[in-house]
């Protein structure tokens, strides 16, 4: 039998995943602050600079909150991309300055994976990000890349925040600023620390009104005098309350009911829009997916790079939000540009990008706080999954989705009886229960998920179990993602399962005559 | 969470396979204890395409017998649906199904042959590019997460226990027989054994003298949004194997695997490569219908393949309380007939529904020792290097 191996797999993966379809010197993702600044050093240290970004994205990908939390308050305008690219390249006077300095501008371009050979992949031959807009995907090649990837919204549930008006303050932003297409006038805020103070600033100065700011603590947790300014200017600032309800109608938000915390009277407040500013979450997705080293850092934002921006694994640098939060935009362009002079290989001694903070809030604790309120203020069938409908009741049950029949010893599983056989996994819940499963690729739910298991196993949230990002870190679709123009080597070397030609054979015919017919019809490939 | 008590059968890998006979063993009064690496089911057996038709192989017929009956069984549900369509958008594919119709007939399994007409009608999401297909009248899939989770589940109804996060480190043998696993947690006696942990058996064993010649590799699916629901969700063809969910999703693999060094304490990483775009170009061929639907998730599942492909499924002969389970990369579907065999070769020390003989190891006695780089089944250059 040992006669017929040529020490050969056909069907092996090897020599098959071909190169990037471009080459550049340096790649720079994300064109916040620290994106652009990092595209600039690239280019006037004379490297070949790709700087790729995902805004204006589709209105269909807005409509499933990818990247943000825009909760369909975008107008029409979003849905015409060629005018939408237009606006945001407009609304950012930088992007004409990297395209005179050479910089190879890409607008609504998603980056969608990252790859890098590393434990059990070794079959690329180089290192490469995966890049789509609406009619096709690409894959480019780097001597290095920055990924300036920001941040995204941190949401959590309460009653009636399945429906639009319920949006982030990321979402509001780039509407505000980026796209110029923000449907609603009159927003209630949660949260008074920094990001809610930026929120209700922003709003206030394009014209908006913000009809409250809402806080669980008993004062303010940001700046007084900035809150101060804020209540001059017309804000009524809730502090110890928590929101119990969004009530809506068919244009989605109408009020927001509030309540003092641990009970009392309610209070509603007629607004279109409910914008959670309580904090945001870096946004790791790439990094993840490349297989870099993720950790749990309270200060910096929950779930991290273990880089603190600047290397963090060979050829791949971080710079900005996505490292880790609490930089204000120049400290994140002086960030981009020290870790483009990095990437580039230039002051290859430097210190550290970003030194340990001296003192270093929890966030963690904050957005703890605002998790059980709005748990303590709303029903247990309130949804937690939006995508695949799971309720927190359901989710913290372990139960399956409603289209499965849930008999008695179904029932009789929770995630307590899921704990005495181990630490809560996000992972294996989401596979029981679908919460996280869904289109939204888990924006809108994996945070409050991990954190409502952590509550739920009494464990402290700086041990919330989390759920890991794989490409396509954005949704993609079928036809867009596919290479129509694949390689001749992987149309060859395509087999449905591993191309063993005795694997097939029907067990009577093992050894038989009619085992050699077999092989020779089929060919090793199997297809059930 | 755990004990130091051992247990009559001691089941190694928390694997669908494990875990069918630790489900078996506790069905009949046997006090079997699983332990896992890490969580039940997290390697290939949460990481397939769930398909149950395995013509091939000795156990189909109970595999076939027991599907329907899973979740009244296990008390979980496993989403078991029957059938499968497979359509063929080339005239070489359409030959290929065409033969696996005419053998699968020839043994008695109904298979009918579908137009394209036909294929669109029971394929909405096919397109003008369908040239027919295979309707198999048996087999069918189901959700392999949930699968395993049940078993585990109704393991654990019937008196079994699992350890989860406890790996084996290595056996204990006194007069001739394995008495003992060592763990993290201290050692755990048993009377016999069941070595069920995919790649990592050749590790266990190799330290008794017993070659269990095994390759891993890594292969890879996509999932996409939710879909309209097909009547039959066993659809696949175009060179993927894969299913409809229930919830509507579609999730397909197939393609090049890549051959990996086995790491003893589990995989290091389970990392997906650019050639999720070569699946997605093979879906989209397929189900035309489907090309707006978003790619939401890619994964990768590590598999562990026999020189033949074919599974090894025997009780050791020496030490004797010893059983040796590997499926090759085909495990989930047959995983409630594979059980079941396991079961018996324990208690009974003979399989009682069917003959498995040649699933013996001892059919790998005369291996040449290069057999891997025979088959050109080694790592790629590097990837020694790339461990993590």
């Amino acid at each position: 039998m040992s006669d017929e191996f040529t020490g050969h797999d056909p069907y092996a993966i090897n020599r098959k995943l071909p190169g990037a379809d471009q080459h550049f010197d340096l790649v720079v993702v994300g064109a916040g602050p620290a994106g652009l600044a990092a595209a600039l050093e690239g280019a006037a240290l004379g490297a070949s600079v790709l700087l790729v970004d995902e805004h204006p994205v589709a209105g269909a990908q807005m409509g499933n909150d990818v990247p943000y939390w825009f909760g369909g308050r975008m107008t029409g305008a979003v849905q015409t991309k060629d005018r939408m690219i237009e606006q945001v390249f407009m609304a950012q006077p930088l992007f004409e300055q990297a395209m005179e300095a050479g910089v190879e501008l890409q607008l609504g371009v998603y980056a969608w994976g990252l790859w890098r050979n590393h434990a059990n992949l070794a079959a690329l031959p180089e290192p490469m990000l995966g890049l789509a807009d609406e009619e096709r995907s690409w894959t480019v090649g780097f001597k290095a890349i920055v990924l300036a990837t920001g941040a995204r919204d941190l949401a959590l549930s309460f009653t009636g925040w399945d429906q639009p008006g319920v949006m982030g303050a990321q979402g509001l932003h780039a509407l505000l600023t980026r796209y110029d297409a923000f449907a609603g006038r009159r927003i209630v805020i949660l949260g008074t620390g920094d990001l809610a103070i930026a929120t209700a600033r922003l709003a206030l100065g394009r014209g908006l009104e913000v009809a409250a700011m809402i806080e669980t603590a008993a004062a303010p947790v940001g700046d007084l005098a900035e809150m101060a300014a804020l209540k001059l200017a017309g804000v009524a600032v809730h502090c110890g309350s928590v929101l119990r309800e969004a009530q809506g109608g068919i244009d989605g938000v109408r009020a927001a009911v509030i309540a003092p915390l641990g009970g009392g009277e309610a209070e509603t407040i007629a607004c279109d829009t409910i914008c959670l500013a309580i904090d945001m979450v870096p946004a790791i997705e790439l990094l993840d997916a490349a297989g870099g080293r993720i950790v749990t850092d309270p200060a910096r934002g929950g779930h991290v790079p273990q880089a603190r921006a600047g290397l963090a694994l060979p050829g791949i640098f971080l710079a900005g939000d996505c490292a880790g939060l609490g930089l204000n935009e120049a400290q994140a362009a002086a960030e981009g540009r020290a870790a483009a002079r990095r990437a580039l290989g230039h002051d290859p001694d430097g210190a550290p990008l970003r030194p340990e903070p001296v003192t270093a809030v929890d966030r963690l604790a904050y957005r703890e706080a605002w998790l059980r309120a709005l748990v303590a203020a709303s029903d247990d069938r309130v949804i937690v999954c939006q995508c695949e409908e799971v309720s927190r009741a359901d989710l913290l049950d372990v139960q399956p989705p409603n289209y499965l029949e849930r008999g008695e010893k179904m029932r009789a599983r929770s995630l307590a009886t899921l704990l005495e056989d181990g630490p809560p996994d996000q992972e294996q819940v989401k596979r029981l229960t679908r919460a996280c499963m869904g289109v939204c690729q888990a924006r809108r739910c994996r945070e409050q998920v991990g954190m409502l298991l952590a509550m739920a196993s009494n464990l402290p949230m700086a041990q919330a179990p989390r759920a890991g990002w794989r490409a396509p870190v954005r949704p993609v679709a079928l036809g867009v993602l596919a290479d129509w123009a694949e390689d001749q080597a992987m149309k060859d070397g395509w087999d449905v399962w591993f191309g063993i030609p005795t694997q097939w054979t029907p067990y009577r015919d093992i050894g038989t005559e009619r085992e050699e017919q077999h092989r020779r019809a089929l060919g090793g490939n199997m297809h059930l | 969470m755990s004990s130091n008590r051992g247990a009559s059968v001691i089941v190694i890998g928390g694997g669908v396979t494990g875990l069918s006979a630790a489900w078996w063993l506790a069905r009949s009064g046997v006090d079997v204890l699983v332990l896992d690496k890490g969580v039940v089911g997290w390697e290939a057996s949460s990481r397939n395409g769930g398909g149950a038709s395995h013509y091939q192989s000795p156990l189909f017929d109970e595999e076939q017998r027991m599907w329907p009956q899973m979740d009244a069984l296990l008390g979980y549900p496993t989403e078991f649906q029957a059938e499968r369509v497979i359509i063929a958008v080339t005239e070489k594919q359409l030959e290929h199904y065409h033969y696996i119709a005419g053998m699968c007939g020839d043994m008695g399994y109904r298979v009918d042959r579908i137009d394209a007409q036909q294929a669109r009608q029971m394929v909405p999401m096919a397109g003008d590019n369908c040239l027919g297909g295979i309707h198999l009248r048996f087999g069918g899939h189901a959700n392999p997460q949930r699968t395993v989770q049940a078993y585990a589940w109704a393991t654990q109804d019937l008196g079994g226990r699992i350890i989860q996060h406890c790996p084996a480190l290595s056996l204990t043998t006194a007069g001739g027989r394995v008495t003992g696993v060592v763990t993290p947690q201290g050692e755990l006696g048993c009377d016999a054994l069941v070595v069920a942990a995919g790649p990592q058996i050749a590790g266990l064993l190799a330290p008794l003298g017993i070659d269990v010649p095994l390759a891993a590799a890594r292969a890879e699916m996509i999932v996409t949004e939710p879909a309209p629901l097909m009547q039959w969700g066993g659809v696949d063809g175009n060179g993927l194997y894969g299913r409809q969910t229930r919830r509507g999703n579609l999730a397909y693999g197939g393609g090049p695997h890549e051959w990996l060094l086995t790491e003893p304490g589990g995989p290091a990483a389970r990392p997906s490569s650019p050639l999720a775009r070569n699946l997605a170009k093979r879906v989209a061929e397929m189900l035309p219908g489907a090309a707006q639907l978003k790619v939401i998730r890619s994964w990768s599942g590590i598999i562990e393949n026999t020189p033949d492909g074919r599974p090894i499924i025997d009780r050791l002969s020496h030490p004797d309380n010893v059983t040796v389970a590997t499926l090759s990369g085909v495990g989930f579907g047959l995983s409630p007939a594979s059980g079941h065999a396991i079961r018996d070769l324990v208690i009974d020390g003979k399989v009682s529904f069917t003959d498995i003989d040649k699933l013996a190891l001892s059919r790998f006695a005369g291996l040449e020792p290069d057999w891997r780089a025979r088959r050109g089944w080694e790592p790629l250059p590097g990837a020694e290097a790339l461990r993590a």
